[in-house]
């Protein structure tokens, strides 16, 4: 065990922490900049520092992250201990508190989360991320000059031998690919590799309409990524803790006294 | 007044704007200090590098930068300025009317303020609402469904406590029904702005013109379905717009999937000052066309006639603004106060 190891580990680290995926956007955490530190220490542990672009990301999709960053951690070749922390977040502490004890979404946010279903949620950003990779691979094919036909007749092994130039479809022809199977484990290598997250075959006549629907499923997250990555540039990145100021858990559990309401 | 290159002059109703208060001394907590930072983070994110402001004067600026950015430097005939109270982070609250009403007794050709309430006040919001009316005659409110109170992390549209104070806003003339629907924030587990609700309140108060600010993005697709179901939906482009200097493309987008879904009258400009000024806004917007393939693919076109109608008539529509009558009354003021 020695510090000789550490830049092959923390270049392990970094391989892990670039598959997890902000699911909202669809694009590596470690693209946007949410990873602040990943340190391999010299007893082998490691530590990863969390920030994302604002105070008030929904807390459901950072536990996503951060779930995702400990699946990842998981992986480690040397299964060492870690640490994540999250930080400047509305809910860091609850959430730091939770991951620590290795708890689940629903368990963190017992008393707040009410009816939440992370399954459905991630069920949700499976499919985004599907129609988003989709749409940047079809976009690439038409530029190429396919017909629509020849580009939805298309089977797996056609697909693999596709080349675009660097760009959008480039990255995402694997994504697509990964997206594809994890959603048809069962599917034959000569069945049609576009079709409708339904599974049902797209016939040439309707692409432009199911271009259209996709664009609009891109449009959204990248609205969300734009603004992300802007907000994350500009983040403050002193840490605030204000003494004797109620937390937001106050707010939450009504030990504020509640505001009197605007009066005439 | 925006003179367009070719001279003719276009009339500018901005929708959307903001006289508040984020300063520190203001600020009651840590969220009062992080809600105006990330606005500041939106102003830094998508302003072209020399629109930027100081972070002091973007936390609080005077009245007379108020009228100045709009009005002088910038091309605005009449501005819509809301209310945000968020008064669990702020001391004196964020932008209230009352702070409104007081930049807009000094200008009143120039200002048109909107109100604010909470349904979840239950009947003191419906008083509130009567106070509205009497005492600063408005015409329209800004909801925002994601406001903290108590225990409470958002509402909806659609909550009975909600629809009690739509009904009267009918009933008194309270026509114009801004709705925030924007980034994902909070709450936990449910989506405040979340769209549908706007769905179902739409249907049932046909009166009321529900504006939807940011066109619900990022839920343009739900938003765009609704509003082509309704004919009281109308999209507010703040936030929007700005991406028209950092990413044109990605605008091209967007003004095309609203006009082949809303059409051109029912979209409207706001700036959303001052997070954006309006000037550079609109000389960006007047100037841009939507890149061929995407017009060609939604066969749409941004032409000058439907600038126009973005920029202003839409929203003078809503308001009851008699333009030419507006124009006159507004003859020279710029000069009278810049001469101060």
């Amino acid at each position: 065990m020695g510090a000789a190891r550490i830049p092959s580990r923390q270049a392990e680290v970094w391989r892990r922490l670039t598959e997890v995926n902000d699911p909202e956007l669809d694009e590596p955490i470690t693209e946007m900049g949410f990873v602040e530190r990943a340190e391999v220490t010299s007893d082998g542990s490691v530590e990863i520092d969390f920030r994302l672009p604002t105070y008030w990301c929904s807390p459901n999709f950072a536990f996503l992250m951060l779930d995702g960053v400990r699946k990842a951690l998981d992986q480690l070749s040397w299964a060492p201990a870690y640490r994540v922390k999250l930080h400047d977040h509305m809910f860091a502490e609850e959430v730091n508190r939770g991951m620590e004890a290795g708890k689940t979404f629903a368990d963190i946010f017992v008393e707040l989360a009410e009816d939440q279903d992370l399954g459905a949620l991630r069920e949700t950003f499976r499919m985004k991320a599907f129609k988003r990779r989709q749409e940047a691979v079809l976009r690439g094919l038409r530029q190429h000059g396919l017909t629509d036909r020849e580009i939805l007749d298309m089977d797996l092994p056609a697909y693999d031998v596709a080349r675009f130039e660097p760009g959008e479809a480039a990255k995402q022809k694997p994504r697509y690919r990964a997206a594809l199977l994890e959603r048809f484990p069962d599917r034959q290598a000569d069945d049609p590799v576009f079709v409708t997250w339904d599974g049902q075959r797209i016939p040439p006549g309707a692409l432009g309409a199911h271009l259209a629907e996709l664009r609009v499923v891109r449009v959204n997250m990248e609205f969300n990524g734009a603004l992300c990555r802007g907000l994350k540039q500009t983040r403050y990145k002193e840490l605030d803790v204000i003494e004797g100021e109620p937390t937001l858990v106050d707010f939450i559990m009504d030990r504020v006294p509640a505001r009197a309401a605007p009066t005439a | 007044m925006f003179r367009t290159p070719e001279g003719k002059d276009i009339f500018v109703v901005d929708g959307h704007t903001h006289f508040w208060d984020g300063s520190a001394e203001n600020q009651k907590n840590i969220h009062g200090k992080q809600f105006i930072d990330c606005f500041y983070a939106y102003h830094t994110g998508l302003s072209p590098k020399e629109q930027l402001w100081e972070k002091s004067k973007f936390e609080k600026y005077s009245a007379d930068d108020l009228y100045r950015d709009l009005f002088i430097d910038g091309p605005d005939d009449v501005a819509i300025v809301q209310s945000t109270y968020l008064k669990d982070f702020y001391k004196n609250g964020f932008n209230t009317i009352e702070r409104n009403a007081e930049v807009a007794k000094l200008y009143p050709e120039r200002f048109i303020v909107n109100g604010a309430f909470d349904p979840r006040d239950g009947e003191k919001a419906l008083e509130y609402i009567h106070f509205l009316k009497e005492t600063y005659d408005v015409k329209g409110v800004k909801m925002y469904t994601a406001e903290w109170n108590g225990a409470s992390k958002g509402w909806k549209l659609t909550d009975p406590d909600a629809y009690k104070c739509f009904e009267l806003c009918d009933k008194l003339g309270i026509r114009n029904i801004h709705v925030h629907k924007g980034p994902t924030i909070l709450p936990l587990s449910k989506d405040a702005f979340d769209v549908h609700d706007v769905d179902h309140a739409a249907t049932d108060f046909q009166g009321l013109n529900w504006i939807i600010e940011h066109c619900g993005l990022p839920r343009l697709d739900d938003f765009c379905w609704i509003a082509t179901q309704e004919t009281n939906v109308y999209g507010g482009l703040a936030v929007a717009l700005p991406f028209i200097h950092s990413r044109p493309r990605y605008f091209g987008e967007v003004i095309a999937e609203l006009l082949f879904w809303l059409g051109p009258e029912k979209i409207l400009f706001g700036s959303d000052y001052a997070i954006w000024t309006p000037r550079w806004l609109v000389e960006k917007f007047w100037a841009y066309q939507i890149p061929d393939d995407i017009a060609a693919e939604r066969g749409v076109q941004l032409t000058d006639e439907i600038k126009e109608k973005i920029l202003g008539l839409n929203a003078a529509r809503l308001y009851d603004i008699d333009i030419d009558a507006k124009t006159k009354a507004l003859a020279g003021s710029a000069f009278s106060i810049a001469a101060e």
